[in-house]
């Protein structure tokens, strides 16, 4: 899966670019998510902004990376949802467990 | 049938790269639907992500991974009804046994069975010839 990574203040970004985010190419950013963890990182950024589509097993890999950061005191925040991407979070109740910004900026600036 | 209906049949390796390309279809379908008053976007996105939940189960769970099985999916649509069908040739499950997701659990796995119920008007799972079915229908 294509995945562009940058560190801005001491959060990395990771900038998934995909349209889709499913059972296929979930994994991957699954085990990214958990290298930068067990590697020592603290603050993750995941940027969906070229993300169209998103299933269970999508969401999963997210959830999967939140509880990654918990275990190792850390944050996993999102940005940049498109509309229906964000709507699945609200269909699984998981916008209430993600902080969710609208850009990129303004998540940064809430590490 | 009616004169207006469509029906498409897809067969597709057991595999997940697959997943695109029968929800595309799916997608491609919602908005071609010529009576559809509601809005079209959400109908091809659900179209698309009720497609790619029932095969990922079709190939992971009931299939086992065999990358050598194939899925077998229908999707018609006549009398302003959404009818898709996934078939595959495992053990099967009790469809009604799965329960759903625990909110205040945080779960990585669990919410494809739930997404589907929530976007499908009816779901039932069951044994045809030589596998079996998930049956899932909507009215538009």
């Amino acid at each position: 899966m294509n995945l562009n990574i940058e560190t801005r203040n001491e959060v990395i970004i990771i900038y998934v670019k995909e349209e889709r985010l499913d059972a296929h190419n979930s994994g991957d950013l699954k085990s990214e998510m958990q290298r930068l963890f067990a590697e020592g990182k603290k603050n993750i950024l995941v940027d969906l902004h070229d993300v169209r589509f998103i299933d269970s097993s999508g969401l999963g890999a997210l959830v999967s990376g939140f509880k990654n950061a918990i275990s190792h005191q850390g944050n996993l925040k999102l940005s940049t949802l498109q509309t229906q991407v964000k709507s699945m979070f609200e269909l699984t109740r998981l916008h209430r467990v993600f902080e969710i910004f609208p850009s990129t900026a303004e998540a940064l600036e809430n590490f | 049938m009616e004169k207006r209906a469509i029906e498409i049949d897809i067969k597709v390796p057991n595999q997940t790269r697959y997943l695109s390309l029968i929800g595309r279809i799916g997608e491609d379908l919602a908005k071609e639907l010529d009576k559809y008053c509601g809005d079209r976007e959400t109908l091809a996105y659900h179209i698309n992500l009720v497609l790619t939940e029932a095969m990922v189960n079709a190939i992971k769970y009931a299939n086992a991974e065999d990358p050598d099985k194939m899925v077998h999916i229908t999707i018609t649509i006549a009398d302003n009804e959404l009818l898709i069908r996934v078939y595959d040739n495992g053990q099967g499950f009790d469809i009604n046994s799965i329960p759903p997701p625990d909110f205040e659990k945080l779960e990585d796995r669990g919410r494809g069975v739930f997404i589907i119920k929530s976007i499908m008007d009816s779901v039932r799972y069951h044994a045809v010839d030589g596998g079996n079915v998930l049956e899932m229908s909507k009215r538009l």
